[in-house]
């Protein structure tokens, strides 16, 4: 047979076969539509067509479900996006952020140093659900390899096919009404709950041997104190008022020595209730570790002067972003039921 | 480096590419490279007991080829001074000589072998091949002793040989002048190699991954857990084990031929479609064939032709007439050659038990053959198509029973499970729902059913031809449609991935 025609057909076959896989891979990898939706945080600001955010959040939960940018937009005009995602560890804010600095230099970043308290990725699927939503670029690289569990290997997020191929077992509806495009879940990367449940006593942690956080998380939070000051970015610190997991208090004096050291702005909001308003009656929905709505629009109140403060523009009166936002406040009023 | 690993995929490109890129007389450096390179991952220490191995018996070999080749001079020379009395006694010394440098070689490496496969306990972690390696080794030694082989000169060559990668995880056991025909070629590109060869190592993976390592997790819950999973519960461990093990073995054989295509080399067949065996003793001759001939080869005529083993075939004779004075040498010969491949198997208990078991069976099969023709003669003639059938069905069930010895660590925990199985328990509770409760859903089963199927259509279709000649004479579209589907299949239905313990080959334990 004739080398050119051996070619040809090794080229026909694996065209095929590359359409295959592809089309095999967008059914299998997980939609987070319903059920875990955390999943699908990551990825949904890339769609956004304006990128010219003046704050951004990074961080876990504490971010994602506590603060509003809705709310910061309608009260104090602050153009604001959260880049959240479940258990998201220090490494993953810091890629996050050299991420959405190939898209737009924010002028606050608010991180939430709960994350500290991690020197190794605690589980794959955490994992997954930060990293697969990120595209591809050296900061993905970076952190997939910064988190990857022993366990875990490269390619398969490379080919996520290779990781998810055993979802024949359990494929939905949602597989395939979502293969190629899926419905937004959050409102600027905050993850809206209405629900309320109230904290009950809450126990006292545990004595630990050690509270000194690890060096890999020190080495991150350096990374994203030198990368804000290179752009010249206001680093803004944070913890969330969640109440547990526990947050103690030898955490959080190594957190203001740090602060102090690098003249950094550190904000506890445990230690703001009064101010806040915080009600963990009313403004949690799972028993004082997140918040819900109303708590949520609650801290955003509480936060929105210290971004202006920290040279956050009132944007309000840009009619172009003003119409982006109008969308986003509908859609956002809809799902709150206002 | 498993077979089944991304690295293994990956190794094996880089190394085909670079194969195929130098100049055709650095092939052998390329594949030498690659050889050190897939032990090196193994573990470093590795190399020391594959490096030993490689020394002793090449250095052995080529004193063993000079020795010869001075004898043969020298007795050129003194054609003429040395009468038939003096030759004979030349020969004799000389002979003698080279069975100290073959034994020495051998009682190195044997001791070598032993001492790596003592249980656990003596915490001694098995070298990766050495059982396959060790065997080649000797094999390669023995040959050159009894002249059928002349010793290879070139060190680099030889080691080549022996660290030949993909038989190293577990096996064919090759032969010197079987495998080097090849090995020593210098090889041209030729797609028909890599297609032929890619179509093997995907066929493997699909045993491997879709049967082998799916069924895993039930033989390993039910063998875990002997006090829950008790009774009727090792039947079904005997049943999934039997298809495992032949997925498992025939799959990564499958593997290192198909790489050794792809490479342009000839690797033995280890396989000929085992569990259509009519009976155990033709079993042995299509199961693990490498290692059957090896120890038929090297163990079991060497030790039939031994000079104690013929004066006791004539003390026999004399004593006991000719059929016991024929048979009984033959008998401890067999013996003899059983008790070895189950040490060689492990030196636990179960495997030793296993071989004697094997022994026995295969000995009272012979025994009883005069009995089996008349009742062929006179109920149903052999060949038929029904008795064979039966007959098929009959040695598949008695290694169902025989490869339970390799499911547990001794014969005692053996035997205390076909006690079990017999009683019956928990059948309701296992046909009720508990086989679902092995970590297996009844869509695993139902995809390991289906795989083990096509097992078997392939089966069938190869008696008459390999499969792939057969699909090469049809239509492109066909092959591909085929060919893609096997990689979809073993892509989606592998068990592979978070989720599942990568799992060894079982040979590589031997």
């Amino acid at each position: 047979m004739k080398k050119s025609v051996i070619l040809r057909r090794v080229i026909a076959v694996g065209l095929v076969l590359f359409i295959l896989l592809y089309l095999l891979q967008r059914l299998f990898v997980p939609k987070y539509i319903t059920g875990i939706v955390e999943g699908a945080f990551v990825s949904e600001y890339y769609r956004e067509e304006n990128k010219d955010f003046d704050v951004i959040f990074v961080g876990d939960c504490e971010v994602y479900e506590n603060f509003s940018p809705i709310a910061l937009w309608e009260e104090y005009g602050i153009n604001s996006y959260i880049r959240g995602s479940a258990q998201q560890y220090i490494w993953q804010s810091y890629y996050l952020l050299e991420d959405t600095l190939r898209y737009h230099k924010p002028k606050v970043v608010v991180f939430n140093i709960q994350s500290l308290q991690y020197d190794e990725s605690q589980s794959e699927a955490y994992n997954r659900m930060t990293l697969e939503g990120m595209k591809w670029s050296s900061a993905k690289v970076g952190s997939i390899n910064a988190s990857m569990t022993e366990d875990e290997h490269f390619i398969e997020y490379v080919f996520p096919l290779l990781r998810y191929h055993d979802r024949w077992k359990e494929l939905t509806s949602d597989d395939v009404n979502y293969m190629f495009k899926t419905k937004p879940i959050t409102f600027n990367g905050y993850y809206m709950r209405t629900d309320v449940k109230a904290a009950g006593d809450i126990p006292e942690g545990r004595p630990m041997e050690d509270y000194s956080f690890g060096d890999k998380a020190w080495e991150y939070m350096d990374k994203i104190r030198l990368l804000c000051e290179e752009n010249e970015i206001e680093l803004v610190l944070i913890k969330a008022p969640s109440l547990y997991p526990y947050w103690y208090e030898q955490y959080e004096s190594q957190v203001e020595d740090y602060a102090a050291k690098y003249n950094l702005t550190y904000i506890n909001l445990l230690e703001h209730q009064d101010e806040t308003k915080v009600d963990y009656n009313t403004d949690t929905y799972d028993g004082g570790l997140h918040m819900n709505l109303s708590g949520a629009e609650k801290l955003s109140h509480f936060i929105g002067p210290v971004l202006l403060e920290h040279g956050a523009p009132d944007r309000r009166d840009d009619e172009e972003l003003s119409r982006v936002w109008e969308k986003e406040i509908a859609r956002y009023n809809e799902a709150a039921g206002k | 480096m498993l077979f089944t690993s991304y690295a293994f995929i990956a190794f094996v490109l880089v190394l085909l590419v670079l194969y195929y890129a130098v100049p055709k007389r650095f092939q052998k450096i390329v594949l030498f490279c690659g050889n050190v390179f897939f032990y090196f991952l193994s573990g470093w220490t590795n190399l020391i007991y594959l490096g030993v191995t490689i020394l002793s018996t090449y250095t052995a070999g080529v004193l063993c080829g000079k020795n010869q080749s001075a004898q043969k001079e020298y007795l050129k020379a003194h054609k003429e001074d040395l009468d038939r009395e003096a030759k004979k006694a030349f020969k004799a010394k000389e002979k003698n000589k080279r069975k100290l440098i073959i034994g020495l070689a051998i009682v190195l490496n044997v001791a070598i072998l032993t001492v790596v496969k003592l249980p656990a306990q003596f915490g001694l972690v098995m070298p990766m091949g050495i059982s396959f390696y060790t065997l080649m080794s000797l094999g390669y030694l023995l040959d050159i002793y009894w002249e059928k082989q002349t010793p290879e000169k070139n060190l680099f060559r030889y080691a080549l040989f022996v660290s030949y990668f993909p038989q190293l995880v577990q096996g064919p056991i090759s032969r010197f002048s079987e495998l080097t025909e090849t090995l020593y070629k210098e090889q041209a590109f030729d797609w028909k190699n890599i297609y032929f060869g890619f179509y093997r190592v995907l066929w493997g993976f699909f045993k491997k991954l879709v049967i082998a390592d799916r069924l895993a997790t039930a033989i390993s819950t039910i063998s875990g857990d002997f006090e829950t999973y008790n009774g009727s519960y090792i039947f079904l461990e005997m049943f999934l084990y039997t298809i495992q093990l032949y997925a498992d073995f025939s799959g990564g054989i499958d593997i290192t031929i198909g790489v050794s295509e792809m490479l342009g080399i000839h690797v033995t067949e280890n396989f000929i479609r085992p569990y259509f065996s009519k009976s155990l003793k033709e079993y042995w001759r299509r199961w693990h064939i490498t290692m059957s001939t090896w120890f038929r080869d090297y163990l079991f005529y060497p030790i039939s032709i031994t000079k104690t083993m013929q004066n006791f075939s004539k003390f026999l004779r004399k004593h006991f007439g000719d059929r016991i004075g024929k048979r009984l040498p033959v008998y401890v010969a067999s013996f003899i050659v059983w008790f070895v491949t189950g040490i060689w198997h492990g030196t636990t208990s179960n495997f030793i038990v296993w071989g004697i078991v094997n022994y026995v069976i295969l000995m009272v099969s012979e025994e009883l053959e005069p009995l089996y023709e008349k009742f062929h003669e006179k109920v149903i003639p052999a060949d038929h198509k029904a008795w064979r059938f039966v007959m098929v069905l009959r040695t598949f069930t008695m290694l169902c029973f025989l490869k339970l010895f390799d499911c547990y660590v001794s014969a005692g925990q053996v035997f205390k499970a076909y006690a079990s199985a017999f009683t019956f328990r928990h059948f309701g509770e296992m046909v009720n729902g508990g086989w679902l409760n092995l970590g297996l859903s009844g869509l695993d089963y139902l995809i390991a059913g289906l795989g083990s199927l096509t097992i078997l259509i392939v089966s069938l279709v190869q008696r008459k031809e390999s499969v792939r000649i057969q699909l090469s004479r049809k239509p492109f579209a066909l092959q591909a449609l085929v060919c893609g589907s096997l990689f979809v299949a073993t892509l989606i239905f592998g068990a592979y991935g978070m989720g599942y313990d990568a799992s060894q080959f079982i040979y590589n334990r031997f």
